[in-house]
């Protein structure tokens, strides 16, 4: 399976980069934007014998290393990957060509 | 008195603690090798500044897995003295041998400048050589120096004297822009619950010798010293007294 983990400065954390970006969005013009959070994004894949046992690895992982719990939160995402891994996503999402 | 200096992949200060510990200070100081799990029955182990392991993921987060940290967490449990300058300061926050954790500087930017900071806690074994509230000019060289705990365990952190040192200006008075990367309370440096393990942002070892700019930083190891002489003596000293009762 792949698991896709987001992790993000934990709320009401300090986050100079994300207010940097939140500024700089700001004076492009970009009204409406706040609370900008910059994270990490891991993807890895994992042999597990169940979802169920996937998402409980991944949190011990996230708990254990991939994650500091005193300033970051994490999400994430399990995708099973026998269902047609080759699969694109619809060429007109990629952008102009 | 005897001294291991810890080498991981992408320490930068390792020798320069070294030099400051046998050259200029005349102690028994050593390598150690994040490899090794033995400690050599050093009296203090210092983590030395630098960028082990890159700083990949997250500063200090790797680093915590060498096998030599295992012996360190086990040396500091036991109430071993371990001191941890700048990536050995964020290396003690990831494993949670100090509270809090170090983020990037409020600036975005490499910081590399001496500063001035305050001794908030001259009763611990870090801190006993200096006097209280007396500022040491220090350099720092960091780009993730930016100390954050969550605010009911700082509240608790500062009840116990925990924080042991803050930026200040050069008078002693807290102010922002005498912060140099915003970390919470102009904390620079902080030590566990039992005054065994400090972790600081400035580098003492670098500041040993007029040629480098300044000596205050002789303070922070003078300390350690006075507490590891002073304490068997005071040992045999309070158990001697018990006997002639």
């Amino acid at each position: 399976m792949l698991v896709k983990v987001f992790v993000t400065p934990r709320k009401g954390i300090l986050d100079p980069q994300g207010r940097a970006v939140e500024q700089s969005l700001k004076s492009l013009g970009f009204g409406g934007v706040g609370a900008v959070r910059v994270g990490r994004y891991i993807v890895l894949e994992l042999d597990a014998s169940s979802v169920e046992q996937g998402r409980e690895t991944v949190r011990r992982m996230c708990g254990q290393l991939l994650t500091n719990p005193n300033i970051e939160d994490y999400t994430f995402e399990i995708e099973e990957q026998e269902t047609d891994p080759e699969k694109k996503a619809d060429p007109k999402e990629d952008g102009p060509r | 008195m005897k001294w291991g200096v810890v080498r991981f992949p992408g320490s930068l200060d390792d020798a320069d603690a070294l030099w400051a510990l046998n050259e200029v200070m005349g102690q028994e100081a050593r390598p150690l090798w994040h490899k090794d799990e033995d400690l050599a029955g050093v009296q203090c182990v210092v983590l030395p500044g630098g960028f082990s392991y890159g700083d990949y993921l997250r500063c200090g987060a790797i680093a915590r897995f060498a096998p030599i940290m295992k012996s360190v967490v086990r040396f500091a449990n036991d109430g071993g003295l371990v001191l941890g300058i700048c990536n050995g300061f964020q290396i003690l926050c990831e494993a949670h041998l100090l509270p809090g954790a170090l983020m990037r500087n409020r600036s975005l930017s490499f910081i590399c400048e001496r500063v001035n900071v305050r001794i908030e806690n001259a009763a611990t074994p870090f801190t006993c050589a200096a006097r209280q509230g007396e500022v040491l000019r220090l350099p720092i060289k960091h780009g993730e120096g930016l100390y954050v705990a969550p605010a009911d365990e700082l509240r608790a952190m500062e009840e116990r004297g925990q924080v042991l040192l803050r930026y200040t200006d050069a008078a002693g008075r807290e102010r922002d822009d005498a912060n140099p990367n915003g970390s919470t309370s102009a904390i620079a440096g902080v030590a566990n619950e039992s005054f065994n393990v400090f972790g600081l942002m400035p580098h003492p070892e670098h500041a040993v010798e007029a040629a480098l700019g300044g000596e205050d930083g002789l303070r922070i190891f003078r300390s350690i010293i006075m507490s590891v002489e002073r304490t068997p003596i005071a040992a045999s000293a309070a158990a001697s007294s018990r006997s002639s009762i």
